[in-house]
């Protein structure tokens, strides 16, 4: 139903092909400068990175239920039914809970900017909408960054893995992690080797949640708490009330 | 006397000064340019202090109205106003700090139309949004009775009982979901701190700090505005103090150990220093003190122990906010000059708008009403009158 990438670490041979088109299909900065920088930013969404002779990428997960978009106050970011995780720019008031809410710190921020954007992978939304596959799965010369149906990739990572058990960390990454992602990952190596949190240190709960389970009280919180005040103010009047009234009645009662 | 009064000016200026420069750095040169804030640190001294800090050290406000209104604590109604003013200006202060620190802040009106109600932070901006209205109309009475507005005062206390139950539960909202914007960060923020009671702890730290920052403001009011230092009143708040830091205390305790964290705690490590600063300035040293008799009935063992228990909750706001993440992130963060430069402005701007409401308003009691008061002989005023005098 919902498309997802799967990238196998084993496959990749570090020719930042899809960092280039990814550059292209979101019209950033890309040269040999650029290339060589080895951290995301807001004009890098992707990058592959090197260990002796290991890469590994990263990229924006688009989890099935993103932190960021149950963050974001104003319903900037969304998980499309295709699978992306999108921002729209013109409602974002810049408060940046997105960046501090995801577990993967995929959202970059345009710090130099004096009208700043939230930066990151978004999936290529038209692309996928369109019935293509993302630009860095179309660039990539091996087929290390594949696109396709979740469902299939996921199958086809477990193949693999069967297929070559000595090859592999007998573990797909982002199968489960908070709730499971649209970004699947086959390593040779942990992934946390390469600064993806460990995936016990995440776990499989999807991270909205953990703030769920305290805003959905919410609504019958407001109602009796409204009226436990109250009633306790209507008490405390209505004693005072009493007080005054009998005094009256003694006061009336003496002049008589 | 006159000397100090230039002295605190020229300190004024000077502040101001170098906060209108960060301003201007802020936007005309970016985020980037004014703070040390990061992608690996998006949020700085100013959600720590600010916003967090600045958040709950305006609840003396909803503390005292609760108490007076609620719960009928008669001797403490000659520190509502003052309560309330300190809470409007924390509250407004806070927002002017939100512009400062949201990237677009133009569009801070998105929130009332493109609204997520699964966000934290949005019900966090709806309590902002809806609070000030409310501690605005507790306000207005103020500047109603100065130009002596009859008809209007008569307007807002037929709706002051809908004030004060909707300040109290937009408070309890808002003081605890600063705390529940944490809960979805469980693997960056640090254990001594992510607990999924973080929105109660938000809360009745608040409690305790409201009735600190009233101590702590009554007793600085009476210096700088030279007026009788209600003593009973304080007694009264450092009694209610004790039991919400005994509350929190215990609270806090049972957290860390149903956590089993109780033995990391107590090992040394970067964490846990500042964890103990914490401990320390907010359990350890105003419970010691406020266990002595004396130091309870004096204003300054009061004010002491008020002082101790708000740099201990402001310690744990920041703990939260800033400490917390560095072991995850791997790096310090530490904030620019021009970050605390606009926090000292704001400081300053309320510190500035506090002592002109307290000339032009009638934020303290007239005296009329101290001779009043002393007419029926009321003991406590004595004892403060005494006090007045303690110093000749």
């Amino acid at each position: 139903m919902s498309k997802a990438l799967l990238y196998d670490a084993t496959m990749c041979i570090g020719c930042k092909q899809c960092e280039k088109a990814c550059a292209e299909q979101n019209k950033l900065p890309y040269d040999d400068k650029v290339a060589d920088e080895s951290v995301q930013s807001e004009h890098k969404y992707t990058v592959v990175l090197t260990k002796q002779d290991k890469y590994m990428r990263r990229l924006c997960m688009h989890c099935k239920q993103p932190a960021c978009a149950s963050a974001c106050p104003v319903g900037a970011f969304h998980k499309t039914a295709a699978g992306p995780v999108v921002y729209d720019v013109w409602k974002c008031i810049g408060c940046r809970y997105c960046m501090v809410a995801c577990p993967f710190n995929q959202p970059k921020y345009e710090w130099q900017s004096l009208n700043p954007r939230v930066r990151k992978c978004i999936m290529c939304p038209e692309r996928v909408q369109a019935g293509q596959q993302t630009a860095c799965a179309e660039a990539c010369p091996t087929g290390a960054t594949k696109f396709g149906e979740r469902e299939d990739l996921l199958k086809e990572a477990w193949d693999r893995i069967g297929q070559n058990p000595s090859n592999y960390v007998p573990y797909v990454y982002g199968q489960n992690e908070v709730g499971g992602t649209s970004v699947l990952l086959l390593s040779g190596v942990p992934v946390e080797q390469f600064g993806y949190p460990k995936p016990e240190k995440i776990g499989d709960v999807p991270m909205p949640e953990y703030t769920g389970r305290v805003m959905e009280r919410i609504p019958d919180f407001i109602p009796v708490w409204t009226l436990v005040l109250g009633g306790i103010y209507w008490v405390s009047h209505r004693r005072d009330e009493v007080a005054a009234a009998e005094a009256e009645i003694k006061r009336n009662g003496g002049a008589q | 006397m006159k000397i100090k009064f230039t002295f605190w000016r020229a300190v004024f200026a000077v502040i101001m000064a170098l906060g209108l420069y960060s301003t201007y750095v802020r936007y005309f040169r970016g985020l980037g340019a004014v703070s040390n804030m990061t992608d690996q640190f998006p949020w700085g001294f100013w959600i720590g202090f600010d916003c967090l800090c600045g958040v709950m050290l305006a609840a003396g406000g909803f503390c005292i109205v609760g108490a007076v209104y609620l719960f009928n604590v008669e001797s403490l109604h000659e520190v509502v106003r003052p309560a309330v003013l300190t809470s409007f200006l924390g509250y407004v202060l806070f927002i002017v700090g939100l512009l400062f620190d949201l990237g677009r802040p133009w569009f801070i009106w998105h929130q009332l139309i493109y609204m997520n109600p699964h966000s934290v932070m949005f019900e966090v901006g709806m309590c902002v949004m809806t609070y000030t209205t409310v501690l605005f109309f507790e306000f207005l009475p103020n500047v109603f009775e100065r130009f002596n507005l009859k008809t209007p005062i008569t307007l807002i206390k037929k709706i002051y009982p809908v004030l004060i139950v909707a300040g109290i539960l937009l408070s309890t909202l808002h003081q605890s979901s600063l705390g529940s914007l944490y809960l979805i960060m469980p693997s960056k923020l640090h254990p001594f701190w992510y607990t999924p009671a973080l929105p109660f702890f938000f809360f009745a730290s608040a409690v305790a700090v409201g009735l600190a920052i009233t101590i702590f403001e009554s007793t600085q009011s009476s210096k700088a505005f030279g007026r009788a230092l209600e003593l009973p009143v304080l007694v009264r708040l450092g009694g209610a103090l004790v039991v919400a830091l005994w509350v929190n205390a215990l609270l806090r305790f049972e957290d860390f150990f149903h956590r089993g964290i109780l033995k990391q705690i107590v090992t040394p490590s970067y964490e846990a220093y500042f964890l103990w600063v914490e401990l320390a300035l907010t359990f350890v040293i105003p419970l010691t003190l406020l266990s002595f008799k004396r130091v309870r009935l004096s204003p300054e063992g009061l004010y002491w122990a008020s002082v101790s228990t708000l740099l201990g909750f402001v310690t744990n706001r920041l703990n939260i906010s800033m400490i917390g993440f560095e072991t995850y992130v791997g790096r310090h963060y530490v904030p620019k000059w021009t970050e605390y430069s606009i926090t000292l402005m704001l400081v300053a701007m309320e510190i500035f708008l506090f002592a002109v409401a307290v000339k032009y308003l009638p934020i303290f009691g007239e005296e009329h009403t101290v001779a009043q008061a002393l007419e029926s002989n009321d003991r406590p005023l004595v004892a403060a009158r005494v006090l007045e005098h303690a110093g000749d």
